[in-house]
């Protein structure tokens, strides 16, 4: 078995003379979560389409669990489980039915399946209504149940594709909760597409960042905050005059300085000694009551490195 | 295979109940369809329905309206209802997926088909009772087992081509239903002929080997199903699937 769950060198892929995809080169290690970031039509569904055979690359190479993409993508697909951007669920047929049949495909014997459903139903709260159309369900309830059916057969690879839209956030953090059980206890790598930043940053051990179907950032969520992201110093208090805001911007390695209530935002070029500028706010009459030095979130990191790309290329939408 | 197959075949069956829930929801017609082919017209034509060549017509025609009113939700309908993509990311093969549904629409509109044939049989041996079974002919009888079979493979065929072009169901069954017009169309407008042509219409149908007609319809429609078979296994691909229009 390979270190990597997903390698990808080089894949590309181009609709007539349109590049959804080009040179994406990332390694997914087993037993991770790696978050794919970008905006509509950036190429993450496309890139989640090429890495389950859905699609074949029009250049580069790819191996998802050992497997090559092109040549053995039903080996790929049978040990991987996928919610995509739809939820795939049959409206008609009820929650059990949904279940049962995926476990057929499956090809998981009758009563290991019975026991599956049960135990996936209860898990999600879903258990008293499993004989109902789920066209009445509410979206969240849907979600669940779709997430019940990617995870019914044990997969070791994990496609979610905004898998939380629509779920309420307490829902939401208990699928957060169950994702990070998932690949702490049983080993199971997740490949995520998301928009929420958040999310990303407290699952993903690895992230992409994306933007015209090129990868613009790619490494742990620290790592992407030191390279892309800048210092800052977030000092909390009054008194703070127009001179020494002045003062301060002008002052070496400060880049700007924003000033929002009781907050003043000192963004740094890089780490440097902030003593001096704290001593020349008190000594100006500024009344500080907390100080806190802090990277750039993982939100300005991403806006950072898909407005560095904005004007570059039109997106392709890919949906 | 074959157990990806009835695990299709299996999930259809169950799509196919829920698309009629109760007498409302389309059962009705269902029920309409039996009593009319299966007891109107056989109580009307008498001893006679049995060895009717208009018998083999009929029974031959009824599966190309019962394939189309499910092969069309069963393909165009996956995709609209944005539960094909999942499908396909699970480990079917395209193979298995297209044989399973086209089986399925066929079981659905050859079995009732063959239900309505039980029912016309019962009627007729209920009204005309003589002390023993009747039945077809056997050219007859053959004659409706195979064309209404091949009948309900040619409407599976070109259900499937055309749901692989539409937008949406009632797109691709709008385009199926000019289909059944233009197949079926010149038998509805023989009566509605000038006498003259009519009879000279009839006269060459009257003149038809009927044995020789029925094994020419039978090589003629395994022809066109072989064909359809060959288009829809070359169209049916997940890569063509994944980029059709949802």
């Amino acid at each position: 078995m390979t270190a990597y769950a997903i390698n990808t060198e080089n894949l590309s892929r181009n609709f007539g003379p349109i590049v959804a995809l080009e040179n994406l080169s990332i390694q997914v290690p087993v037993g991770s979560v790696f978050g794919f970031l970008g905006p509509n039509g950036a190429g993450k569904t496309t890139t989640m389409r090429l890495l389950l055979g859905l699609l074949s690359p029009t250049g580069g190479t790819a191996q998802v669990l050992g497997h090559d993409i092109h040549q053995e993508a039903g080996n790929i697909r049978t040990q991987c489980g996928a919610l995509l951007e739809h939820n795939g669920i049959y409206e008609r047929l009820s929650a059990e039915n949904n279940l049962e049949f995926y476990g057929r495909i499956w090809r998981i014997p009758a009563a290991d399946r019975s026991a599956r459903i049960k135990e996936l139903l209860t898990n999600l709260g879903l258990w008293d209504r499993r004989k109902e159309p789920v066209g009445k369900w509410s979206r969240g309830m849907k979600q669940k149940l779709a997430m019940a059916r990617a995870l019914f057969h044990r997969p070791k690879l994990l496609f979610l594709d905004e898998p939380t839209a629509g779920l309420d956030p307490a829902a939401a953090a208990r699928l957060r909760d169950d994702l990070e059980k998932l690949v702490e206890f049983e080993g199971v790598t997740v490949f995520l597409n998301t928009h929420n930043l958040a999310e990303a940053e407290r699952l993903c051990q690895q992230i992409g960042i994306i933007r015209a179907g090129k990868l613009v950032g790619y490494g742990s969520p620290s790592d992407l905050r030191t390279r892309a992201g800048k210092p800052q110093l977030v000092i909390t208090g009054t008194d703070f005059s127009d001179e020494v805001i002045t003062e301060i911007g002008s002052r070496p390695g400060v880049v700007s300085v924003d000033r929002n209530n009781k907050r003043l935002i000192i963004h740094l070029e890089e780490v440097i000694d902030t003593a001096p500028l704290i001593s020349l706010l008190v000594g100006a009459g500024a009344q500080v009551e907390e100080v806190t030095k802090s990277q750039s979130s993982l939100e300005e990191v991403f806006l950072t490195l898909i407005s560095e790309e904005q004007d570059k290329v039109e997106p392709f939408d890919d949906k | 295979m074959i157990s990806d197959i009835t695990t299709i075949i299996w999930k259809e069956s169950r799509e196919f109940i829920s698309m009629r829930p109760g007498l409302r929801g389309g059962w009705t017609g269902l029920l309409i369809i039996l009593a009319v082919f299966g007891i109107l017209i056989p109580l009307q034509s008498g001893i006679d329905w049995l060895s009717a060549s208009t018998t083999v017509l009929m029974w031959a025609w009824l599966p190309f309206i019962l394939v189309n009113s499910v092969v069309a939700d069963s393909f165009a309908g996956e995709r609209e209802r944005h539960t094909l993509e999942t499908l396909l990311a699970s480990r079917l093969s395209d193979k298995a997926i297209l044989v399973g549904k086209i089986c399925s629409a066929i079981v659905y509109g050859w079995g009732i088909t063959l239900i309505g044939i039980l029912v016309a049989l019962v009627t007729v041996n209920i009204s005309n009772w003589s002390g023993k079974f009747l039945f077809f002919p056997p050219l007859i009888g053959l004659a409706i087992l195979f064309l209404s079979f091949l009948v309900a493979w040619l409407a599976a065929g070109l259900g499937v081509m055309v749901s692989l072009r539409a937008s949406s169901v009632r797109q691709a069954q709008q385009t199926l239903s000019v289909a059944f017009l233009v197949l079926f169309i010149p038998l509805l407008l023989l009566p509605l002929l000038p006498e003259e042509y009519r009879g000279t219409v009839q006269g060459a149908l009257i003149g038809i080997d009927i044995q020789m007609g029925i094994i020419t319809a039978i090589i003629v429609l395994v022809i066109l199903d072989l064909i359809l078979l060959g288009m829809v296994f070359q169209r049916f691909k997940r890569d063509h699937l994944i980029l059709a229009r949802d």
